[in-house]
């Protein structure tokens, strides 16, 4: 009895610490008041301004648009550093290969911005590219550093499951070339599924790295909120903050009942 | 057939070797030979490491940076300050992680995978907007204020923001779920009937948990601890939305030696050096702990 009161105790109090700030926030974008945290009355006032606000939306589709692209060419080469460090022995200076693909992981992401920024600069004054900063210089570093994330999760999938099933597969005649397509991928469809997932969420929610290396034209969604909060509080970033957790909500329940259905199937 | 194997096999290993070697290795190249450049006005703001004049080639580098980041306790308070605010918040991430973990992952399945859901939410949305509420709640008119005040505790609404108590709280509220994950992970796999077994073989339930369920949990740990340790080293959003000037950190100090003082030469060596302060000491125990796990095995 003792125990199971510790334990809901606990849990009570967790779950009311990770959620209190988030439910607080979204109660209180429905305040009909300029000053967020004096509440006036029920409105949907700050919906109907986030919604006219061009530069929110605009940055919105930017950042939509860049981690798509980001966590599709991330997961690509991730794929291919999980697949060479398991499968391909002949690596040339393979230790520099495993130091490159596995630093990102721990590199502050401040340096990693400060470096590419020096780096996207002094590029452009010896050949010119990238011409000036903007969504492509964006995109390149989201690349840079979400592909080391993706690659970790390939490589363990990849070092897990039995090599034994591709080689059968060129017992019976499968040509080489065609093994990964027709039996690898496959198998890892997961695991690139959820590399894709995170890169696309770790392009979404960076905000240090876009600052250093964005340009004119290139405002993503957390420069903007950033913008908007660094100094003070904005209800409209209160209702922007309620719908963002609507689909993360929305998205963490589907993917609950799904893996419930499997399980039951 | 061999060949088309190696074809593929090319193609996989250089598309991202070369990537990375170009927007990860040169960058970081390219931050070293800025650190030890020395720094002038103009487009780029410092002298070109080699010139060529009337005596020949002159090399224009200087440890003068590295010289004056160590001299100033100023920067060298700024490196402090991190690694001891990544250190106390991943503490305090496990302490109250822990339980949270452990709870979840001896809960019935159906309430599990409720709870684990829930667990992930908070780490799915954003980042940002999780710092800023609690900008929002720590206000002078925000909601905590409001409460004590509602219930005599204080008079006067206190000032909750801007201090580096705040940031501390702000890191630990944000990374937890980066902490409690990885310990689910590991919890969730480890057979209850262990500790029913050390329970009947007279251990008391302390022993029981230091001798059998922590043990067994500690890849967890170490797993969470770094989640959370390594990117709240070099933290900046944290402590420009909830700190204030008691306390600075390495982060924030790159980011206006960049951008405000507009001196790149410093900015550089202040990563270099952050990189070697800060980053190396967690390749090498990551190293250390893998080599650990080989032998154990």
């Amino acid at each position: 009895m003792n125990k199971l009161f510790f334990k809901i105790f606990t849990l009570t109090i967790g779950f009311s610490f990770l959620y209190f700030p988030i439910l607080t926030l979204i109660a209180y974008s429905f305040n009909d008041n300029k000053r967020v945290m004096v509440w006036k009355g029920f409105s949907l006032r700050w919906y109907k301004e986030l919604f006219q606000n061009e530069q929110i939306l605009e940055a919105f589709y930017t950042s939509l648009k860049i981690a798509s692209l980001s966590a599709t060419f991330a997961t690509i080469m991730g794929v291919m550093i999980g697949f060479s460090l398991t499968r391909i022995s002949k690596i040339p200076a393979r230790p520099f290969f495993i130091f490159l693909s596995s630093s990102p992981l721990v590199m502050p992401e401040i340096i990693l911005g400060l470096s590419l920024l020096l780096f996207f600069i002094s590029s452009n004054h010896i050949i010119g590219f990238p011409s000036s900063k903007g969504q492509l210089t964006v995109l390149i570093s989201h690349i840079t550093f979400s592909v080391a994330f993706v690659a970790v999760i390939i490589q363990s999938r990849l070092s897990s499951y039995d090599k034994n099933i591709e080689e059968a597969a060129q017992d019976l005649g499968t040509i080489p070339n065609m093994i990964f397509w027709k039996v690898t991928a496959p198998v890892i469809l997961p695991a690139i599924l959820s590399g894709w997932l995170l890169a696309f969420t770790l392009s979404l929610d960076d905000l240090v790295v876009a600052s250093f290396t964005t340009g004119p034209g290139a405002n993503t969604l957390p420069i903007v909120v950033f913008s908007k909060v660094r100094l003070g509080l904005s209800p409209e970033v209160n209702a922007l903050s309620a719908i963002i957790m609507l689909i993360v909500i929305l998205a963490a329940i589907s993917i609950y009942l799904i893996n419930r259905s499997n399980i039951k199937k | 057939m061999i060949k088309n194997l190696k074809k593929q096999n090319v193609w996989f290993v250089f598309t991202p070797y070369l990537w990375l070697v170009l927007f990860f290795f040169v960058p970081l190249a390219l931050i070293f030979k800025i650190s030890i450049s020395v720094s002038e006005w103009g487009m780029p703001p410092y002298r070109d490491l080699f010139s060529f004049s009337e005596n020949g080639l002159k090399i224009n580098s200087t440890l003068g940076n590295y010289l004056f980041i160590f001299s100033d306790p100023f920067y060298i308070r700024s490196y402090l300050n991190s690694l001891s605010l990544a250190f106390t918040s991943t503490v305090l991430c496990l302490l109250i992680g822990y339980p949270i973990a452990f709870y979840v992952a001896k809960s019935k399945p159906s309430i599990r995978n409720i709870l684990l859901i829930m667990l992930i939410i908070p780490f799915w949305s954003s980042f940002l907007l999780r710092v800023y509420a609690w900008k929002v709640l720590l206000q002078g008119s925000g909601i905590i204020n409001s409460v004590l005040i509602h219930i005599g505790l204080i008079t006067e609404p206190i000032s909750m923001l801007h201090n580096h108590y705040a940031v501390i709280l702000g890191v630990v509220y944000t990374y937890l779920p980066f902490m409690i994950l990885p310990l689910y992970g590991y919890l969730v796999k480890f057979d209850l009937n262990l500790i029913d077994a050390s329970n009947d073989l007279g251990a008391k339930p302390l022993n029981t948990f230091v001798k059998v369920i922590l043990p067994l949990s500690l890849p967890g740990i170490v797993a969470g601890s770094m989640l959370v340790f390594i990117p709240v080293v070099g933290e900046y959003i944290i402590p420009e939305m909830l700190g204030g000037s008691d306390k600075l950190y390495f982060g924030k100090i790159i980011w206006d030696e960049f951008f405000v003082n507009r001196d790149w030469p410093i900015a550089s060596a202040l990563a270099m050096s952050g990189i070697v302060i800060l980053v190396f000491p967690i390749i090498i125990f990551q190293l250390m702990y893998a080599k650990y796990n080989f032998k154990n095995e």
